[in-house]
C-alpha cells in the first residue's frame, strides 16, 4: 500500500479493501503478470528455436553500428538505448516518489523526463531498425551470416523484429499513458482526488516494460 | 465506477465512513435505454448480454453438430434444404468436404471458447461474484462493460468469416501450423482464417479484462465478515478459473501473434522444409518448428478445458448443497482440489501431443502429472456423492442437472485415465474415443452444469421463474440423449474410427458402424430440438415466467437471496448485509437453514469443521 495506512484499520465492509490495496493496483499487478506470460512465450519460443538451430548469427557481428561514429562498435548503440530505459526508469520512480509527497511539480518534471526517456528509446529504435533493414534484414529475410560461416534461417530476424517489436509497442503505449498522467497532473485531477495512487499504477507498468527490456536485451544481444 | 472514487476517500480523510459509500449508490442515476440495457455497466446486466450471446452462439455450434451428423449418419443421402442454407458448401445437398472441417472447426471453436468460456464465465462470475461477496458491483465496472464489447466484436468478426467466399477456417479449433499457416493449403486458410485468429485476439482481451475484474473484486470487495473461507465455493471455483485464464490466454495470444507473421510476413515460426502440393512448390521456409505451435496453443489449450469445467464445479456445489438441505461434504477438501486442478492444468499440456513427436521420456512426466489430475477430480467426486448421502433431496431443474453434471463428470473423467497414458495414446489418438472423451467431460457435463445454474439463478436474474415440466423435458432428453450420442462413440473409438473423417462409408474397417452412426445423428437432432425447447423456455419465462414472490425462494444461505427481488444496479438497499457464517449451514440445531448474514447466536452448536 503506498499510502500511510494504520495497519490495524480495516475496511472489511462492501466496496471496500480487505487486503487494504486499491482494486486498481491489485488488477495493474496481474495485468503485468498477464503480459509477463505473453513476452514468456515469445521469449521462450525465441530459445527453442534457436537452441533447435545448428547455429546462430553473432550479436557482435550484427549490431555495430552507431549513428555519426559508423561500424565496428559491437553492443555500444543499444547499450546507450538501455542506459536511456533504466534512467527513464528512475526518473518514473522519482515521479511516484514526488506523488506521494504531493509535490506536483516534482511529479510534471519527472514525468516530462521520464516521457522523453520514453520517445528517446523508441527513436533509438526507430534508428536501428532502419538501419537493419537497410542491411537488408526484415521479417522474413535475413543477410547475416551464422556464427560458423554458414547461411543463417531467417529466424534470426523474424524473431528479432517481431519480440523488439512487441517490446517497443509496449514502450509506445506507455509513454502514451505517461503523457495522460501528465496531462491529468497539469489539470489537477490527482491534486482534487488527494493523492498520486493513478501514476504509481503508470509506474508498475513503466518498470514492468524496463523489466522485460532487460530480457531481450539480455537474450538477443548478449547471448 | 465509484469504488476507487470511495477509496480514494478514505485513503485521503481517514474519517469518512463506509456509510458515505453506501449512500453513494443508495440512489439511481437516470438511465436511459442504451445505458440500461446496450453500454450497460451494471454487473448483472452485462452478465445477462454474456448469456444471451453466448446462447445465440450455443444455437451456432449446435446447428453445426445436426449439419455434420447428417452427413455421417447418412453420407448416401441428400438434403436439398441444406443447399437453400448453405449454397455452394452443399451442392446438390450434399455438405462438401472443405466445408464438414469448415463445420467441425467452427463447432469446436464456437462452443468451446465463445459458449463455454465467454458465455459461460462471463455470465456466472459477472453475475454472482458481486451479489455472493457483497459488492455493489465488479472493481471496475467500465472495464467489465468493455469485456463484453471486445467479446461482441470477437463475435461479430467470427460470425463474419462464415460468410467470406472462401469460406471459415477449417483447419480444426486447434488452427494447427503448417495447415493453418499457409492460404494455398486448403481454403479455410485463406481470409477466414485470418478472421478466426483476429476475432480469437479480441477474445483473448475480453478474457483478460474479464478475468482481471473478476480477480479483484474477490479479493478485493468482499463484505464485512466474508473471509475467503466463507466464500461459497462458486466464487472460488470462479476465483481460479479467472486466474487460469489471466495466466493461460496471453501464451495463446503469442502463438497467434507468430502465426499471423507466418501468413503474412514471411517469417518460419512454424515452418520448415514444406512441399505444397496444390502448387506442386517446395517452400523457402526453413528453420521453424510446427510443433512450437502446439506447445503454444495447449499452454492455454488444457487451462482452457479447466476454465471451462471449473465454474461449473462451482456451481453445481452451491445448486447440490441448497437443494440436498444439507452442508457441501468437504469446504477445504473442494477449495484445495480445485486448487491442485488449478495447478496441474499447467503441467500437464503435452498430453494433447504424445503421438506428434514429443520425446517419449519427455512424454512420461507429462503422464504421470496428467494422472495425478484424477486425485483431486476424485475428491470432488466423491464429496457431491456424499454431500447427496442422505440427503433432503429437492429434485428441482437445477438439482437435477447437478446430478446429471456429476454422472457425466464420472462417465468421461473414467475415459480421461485411458488417454492420459501415453502408450494406449497411440492406439486411441485421433479416434472417436477421444471425441467421447472430451465432449461428455468438458461439453456435456460443462453444458449441465451451466443449466444447473441458469435454472437455480434464473429466479435472481429476472424474477421470474422457468417452467419446470419443460425443464423436466430438457433434463431427461438430454441426459440419455447425452448418453446415447457419446457412449457408443467410445466403441467406435476403440474399434480405430478416425476422427474428422467425412465419410465412412467407404472403409471396410469402419462401415460395420453406418447403423450406429445414423443412430447417434437422429439422438443428435433430437437432443438439439431439446435445447431448442430450453431456449423457448428461457425467453417466454423472461416475459411471462410465474413471478418470485419471495425473496429466497430456494431457502438458500448465501447473500445473493438477501437483494431484493430485482435488484436495482447496487444490489442492495440501503447497507450491504454483513456476514457471520459460511454459506452452508443447511440442517444445523434442527433450522432448515440459517442465512450468512445471521449472527452466530450463543446457545449455537460451534461451527461445523471445514
Amino acid at each position: 500500500m503506498a499510502q500511510a495506512v494504520p495497519a490495524e484499520q480495516k475496511w472489511w465492509s462492501g466496496g471496500k479493501s480487505p487486503f487494504n490495496v486499491e482494486y486498481g493496483k491489485l488488477m495493474m499487478w496481474y495485468f503485468l503478470m498477464s503480459d509477463a506470460f505473453t513476452f514468456g512465450a515469445f521469449l521462450i519460443s525465441y530459445g527453442t528455436i534457436r537452441f533447435a538451430s545448428n547455429s546462430w548469427p553473432d550479436p557482435n557481428e550484427v549490431f555495430q553500428s552507431f549513428p555519426g561514429l559508423g561500424s565496428g562498435l559491437p553492443l555500444l548503440f543499444v547499450s546507450l538505448m538501455t542506459f536511456i530505459l533504466i534512467i527513464s526508469s528512475v526518473t518514473m520512480v522519482l515521479a511516484v516518489q514526488a506523488g506521494h509527497a504531493m509535490d506536483k511539480k516534482s511529479v510534471v518534471r519527472n514525468l516530462v523526463l521520464t516521457i522523453i526517456g520514453g520517445i528517446a528509446f523508441l527513436s533509438c529504435q526507430a534508428w536501428e531498425w532502419s538501419h537493419l533493414y537497410h542491411e537488408g534484414a526484415w521479417w522474413g529475410s535475413n543477410p547475416f551470416l551464422n556464427a560458423d560461416g554458414t547461411k543463417a534461417t531467417t529466424n534470426f530476424s523474424n524473431f528479432f523484429f517481431t519480440i523488439t517489436g512487441f517490446h517497443g509497442f509496449h514502450v509506445f503505449s506507455g509513454v502514451v499513458i505517461n503523457i495522460i498522467m501528465l496531462i491529468m497532473t497539469l489539470n489537477n485531477v490527482f491534486e482534487r482526488k488527494g493523492h498520486y495512487l493513478m501514476i504509481e499504477k503508470a509506474g508498475l507498468y513503466w518498470h514492468f516494460v524496463d523489466l522485460v527490456w532487460v530480457f531481450v536485451f539480455t537474450v538477443f544481444y548478449l547471448v | 465506477m465509484s469504488q476507487e472514487v470511495n477509496l480514494n476517500d478514505q485513503v485521503g480523510a481517514m474519517t469518512t465512513h463506509e456509510v458515505h459509500h453506501d449512500e453513494h449508490h443508495g440512489h439511481h442515476h437516470k438511465e436511459t435505454f442504451i445505458t440500461k440495457y446496450v453500454f450497460s455497466q451494471d454487473h448483472k446486466m452485462i452478465a445477462k448480454q454474456f448469456l444471451i450471446t453466448g446462447i445465440i452462439w450455443a444455437i451456432i455450434g449446435g446447428l453445426f453438430s445436426v449439419m455434420f451428423r447428417l452427413q455421417l449418419g447418412f453420407p448416401n443421402e441428400t438434403f436439398p434444404f441444406l443447399e437453400n442454407i448453405l449454397g455452394k458448401w452443399a451442392a446438390g445437398g450434399k455438405i462438401q468436404p472443405e466445408f464438414y472441417y469448415a463445420l467441425t472447426t467452427m463447432h469446436g471453436t464456437v462452443l468451446v471458447f465463445f459458449v463455454l468460456t465467454a458465455g459461460l464465465s462471463g455470465t456466472f462470475s459477472n453475475f454472482l461474484i458481486p451479489l455472493q461477496v457483497g459488492a455493489r458491483d465488479m472493481a471496475s465496472p467500465f472495464m467489465n462493460m468493455l469485456s463484453y464489447w471486445f467479446f461482441f466484436v470477437a463475435s461479430i468478426i467470427m460470425i463474419s468469416s462464415l460468410f467470406v467466399q472462401t469460406g471459415p477456417a477449417s483447419g480444426g479449433w486447434t488452427v494447427y501450423p503448417p495447415l493453418s499457416a499457409l492460404g494455398d493449403a486448403s481454403e479455410g486458410s485463406k481470409i477466414g482464417m485470418d478472421l478466426w485468429l483476429i476475432a480469437m485476439a479480441l477474445f483473448v482481451v475480453n478474457s483478460l479484462l474479464g478475468s482481471l475484474n473478476y480477480i479483484s473484486t474477490i479479493l478485493n470487495m468482499r463484505t464485512k465478515g466474508m473471509s475467503m473461507t466463507r466464500m461459497p465455493l462458486t466464487i472460488w471455483a470462479l476465483f481460479f478459473t479467472a486466474v487460469l485464464g489471466v495466466l493461460s490466454f496471453p501464451v495463446l495470444l503469442s502463438g497467434f501473434i507468430l502465426l499471423l507473421f507466418d501468413r503474412h510476413a514471411g517469417t518460419s515460426f512454424y515452418l520448415s522444409d514444406i512441399f505444397l502440393a496444390s502448387t506442386q512448390k517446395a517452400l523457402p521456409n526453413e528453420g521453424g518448428s510446427a510443433i512450437l505451435y502446439q506447445h503454444l496453443f495447449w499452454f492455454l489449450g488444457h487451462p482452457e478445458v479447466y476454465i471451462i469445467i471449473l465454474p461449473t464445479m462451482g456451481l453445481v456445489s452451491d445448486v447440490m448443497s441448497a437443494n440436498a438441505r444439507k452442508p457441501i461434504f468437504g469446504y477445504m477438501a473442494m477449495v484445495g482440489s480445485m486448487f491442485a486442478i488449478a495447478v496441474l492444468a499447467f503441467l500437464v499440456w503435452a498430453h494433447h501431443m504424445f503421438v506428434t513427436g514429443l520425446n517419449p521420456f519427455l512424454g512420461a512426466f507429462f503422464v504421470l502429472l496428467t494422472l495425478l489430475i484424477a486425485v483431486p477430480s476424485a475428491i470432488k467426486v466423491f464429496n457431491w456423492l456424499t454431500t447427496l448421502w442422505r440427503g433432503n433431496l429437492r429434485f428441482t431443474p437445477g438439482m437435477l442437472f447437478s446430478i446429471g453434471f456429476v454422472s457425466l463428470f464420472i462417465s468421461g473423467g473414467l475415459t480421461g485415465i485411458f488417454l492420459g497414458n501415453s502408450t494406449l495414446d497411440i492406439h486411441l489418438h485421433d479416434t472417436y474415443f477421444v471425441i467421447a472423451h472430451f465432449h461428455i467431460v468438458m461439453g456435456v457435463s460443462a453444458f449441465f452444469g451451466m443449466f444447473a445454474g441458469l435454472y437455480h439463478w434464473f429466479p435472481k436474474m429476472y424474477g421470474r421463474y422457468m417452467n419446470n415440466t419443460l425443464a423436466y423435458i430438457h433434463f431427461w432428453i438430454t441426459l440419455v440423449g447425452a448418453y446415447l450420442i457419446f457412449w457408443p462413440m467410445h466403441y467406435q473409438g476403440l474399434a480405430g474410427v478416425p476422427r474428422r473423417y467425412l465419410d465412412f462409408s467407404g472403409w471396410e474397417s469402419f462401415n460395420q458402424f453406418d447403423g450406429l452412426n445414423r443412430f447417434i445423428s437422429i439422438v443428435t437432432i433430437m437432443v438439439f430440438a431439446v435445447q431448442l425447447l430450453f431456449v423457448f423456455n428461457f425467453f417466454y419465462s423472461i416475459f411471462k415466467g410465474r413471478r418470485v414472490t419471495t425473496q429466497n425462494p430456494w431457502g438458500a444461505t448465501s447473500l445473493e437471496w438477501t437483494t431484493p427481488i430485482n435488484p436495482g444496479h447496487g444490489n442492495w438497499e440501503g447497507e450491504i448485509p454483513e456476514v457471520h457464517r459460511w454459506a452452508y449451514d443447511y440442517g444445523k440445531d434442527g433450522r432448515d437453514f440459517i442465512p450468512q448474514t445471521e449472527p452466530i447466536s450463543a446457545n449455537e452448536s460451534p461451527e461445523s469443521k471445514h
